[in-house]
């Protein structure tokens, strides 16, 4: 699947997929992986907005030592999927459901961080004869860092916010991403994600972008743009949480990150199901499988267990 | 095809990856008026009726999924892609007076808002897709659907456009939004009979006017 093997930087414990295949999703083609056994109990695994199965290649390898099989996929417009015309939640679980019917008929665990969290949290809620097990990693919306504005302030705010989208859809379709060295990708993403080692966000540029001839690409839809608008609410995403018949695992980092929700305890405790386990873990931020994989994997092989 | 149909004309305006219809169903003099169908329609043939008296082009845009207009794989429509729909289609077309149906009344006020500097009035009417999915989610539904079938409106449309939330205070933002930024005294008309909360709540709002499509249509026309 990806030409650019002999690139890939090494990193402890990161280990690339054991196999990788395709789904047809209502027509896209959706890039699958495994770890483990093909024989092996399966653990479906949903990445973050903005990121890729390759990012769970040291936290995989973990759970396959527990006995399972990770199956995982890039989202639309991420990684080695299709890029679309349209992106939208709706569509990202039926991508979600396709990718299930190719694992088992049978009910399996959901596993999700950040927006894969949520993903996974409503097909379970849509699907719930196909969940065995929930198990959330850092992806429970507060409304926590919403600004908090006057009514004509957020107006003025989501009018900007509106008017810069539809801009850039209009122009966005024929650019491409900025190019840039390998430490230069490393750089600009450890912006965003200040808490992770540099070294690992070198391993992946080296799986999550594409060497071009001027440079290193993140492999995204430069359609797709950060932030947002539309009549969303962080809080509808929580109210699934009560009503989840299976077990559920929800794995919070405490510590604020700009692509965290601020999702705090308190936030969480009042929606959590009847027998629900809840770790918040101090000093670790948004990404708690990749700041703390040991950790989180035998969280999640204990509660599996 | 019907004769009225064959002598209007159509064009197609690039929006991200999809192509859109806007068919061109009249000749006239000043400002265009662009028609937005509802949900599971598609532009109509020949001029309604209603629009008669309307002296400029008219004009009518097939929403994505919709007739002439890309079918996209696996679906992800939103009302708001609907918006940039229109935007693409104003960007070609220039300022214009939108006359919107069931879920294009509800696309027309959000375009309203979003773009108040092309959208020379706004008029909401009845027809398919006016209620929408209502305030908050309902229960989920995952519904995978035979990609070979889709003609035109696509099913994934139709599936997602029914059930796209409509919080009323959302929809009364962008009532907000294109009063402050249109000039206009009143920028909404609201025609529509049946009033789903999303309605009642910008019905409420500043700047909304509660008109009879052809009244609304004269309003408009007499403005810059």
């Amino acid at each position: 699947m990806t030409d650019q093997a002999e690139e890939i930087v090494s990193y402890p414990g990161a280990k690339r997929p054991d196999r990788t295949r395709w789904v047809s999703a209502n027509g896209l083609r959706i890039a699958v992986y495994e770890w483990g056994p093909a024989d092996a109990p399966p653990i479906a695994m949903a990445h973050g907005g903005f990121d890729f199965a390759g990012t769970f290649d040291v936290f995989a390898p973990l759970l396959v030592q527990g006995g399972y099989r990770c199956v995982s996929w890039d989202a639309r417009g991420h990684g080695d999927s299709n890029w679309s015309v349209l992106y939208s939640w709706g569509g990202d679980l039926r991508d979600a459901l396709a990718v299930l019917d190719s694992v088992s008929p049978d009910p399996v665990p959901f596993l999700g961080h950040s927006k894969g969290g949520g993903v996974m949290l409503e097909l379970a809620d849509a699907c719930p004869h196909r969940v065995s097990h929930v198990i959330n990693l850092d992806g429970l919306p507060s409304k926590n860092n919403w600004p908090d504005v006057s009514d004509r302030e957020r107006t003025r705010m989501v009018h900007t916010e509106i008017t810069g989208w539809l801009d850039h859809r209009r122009s966005a379709v024929d650019k491409q991403r900025r190019p840039d060295t390998l430490d230069g990708l490393a750089q600009r993403r450890a912006r965003m994600n200040p808490r992770l080692d540099p070294e690992w966000l070198r391993y992946l540029v080296t799986v999550g972008a594409r060497h071009d001839a001027d440079g290193w690409r993140w492999k995204l839809d430069p359609t797709l743009r950060m932030g947002g608008f539309g009549p969303w609410r962080p809080e509808w995403s929580m109210q699934r949480v009560p009503g989840i018949g299976a077990p559920f695992l929800g794995v919070l980092g405490l510590e604020v990150e700009a692509m965290g929700w601020g999702t705090t305890t308190d936030d969480v405790l009042p929606y959590l199901p009847p027998g629900a386990e809840f770790v918040p873990l101090e000093g670790v931020g948004h990404f708690v499988h990749i700041e703390q994989p040991r950790v989180v994997a035998d969280l999640v092989l204990d509660f599996l267990a | 095809m019907s004769a009225a149909a064959a002598s209007s004309s159509v064009n197609f305006v690039r929006n991200g990856r999809a192509d859109l219809a806007v068919h061109h169903l009249r000749g006239g003099t000043g400002r265009p008026l662009l028609l937005l169908h509802g949900l599971a329609e598609r532009t109509p043939d020949t001029a309604p009726a209603t629009v008669d008296h309307w002296v400029g082009p008219v004009c009518g845009l097939d929403f994505i999924g919709h007739g002439s207009s890309t079918i996209p794989a696996g679906g992800g429509y939103t009302a708001e892609v609907l918006m940039a729909d229109v935007d693409a289609a104003l960007g070609e077309l220039g300022p214009c007076t939108i006359l919107g149906r069931g879920l294009g009344a509800y696309v027309a006020l959000l375009i309203a808002g979003a773009r108040p500097e092309l959208v020379r009035g706004a008029i909401l009417a009845d027809g398919p897709g006016l209620i929408g999915g209502g305030i908050r989610p309902s229960s989920p539904l995952v519904v995978p659907l035979d990609p070979a079938l889709p003609v035109p409106p696509d099913p994934l449309a139709l599936a997602e456009l029914s059930r796209d939330v409509r919080p009323p205070d959302y929809a009364a933002e962008f009532v907000r939004m294109a009063l402050h930024g249109s000039g206009l005294d009143q920028p909404i008309a609201v025609a529509a009979v049946v009033r789903p909360e999303w309605l009642t709540g910008v019905v409420g709002e500043f700047g909304v006017i509660e008109l009879t499509v052809e009244s609304a249509l004269a309003r408009f026309a007499r403005i810059d």
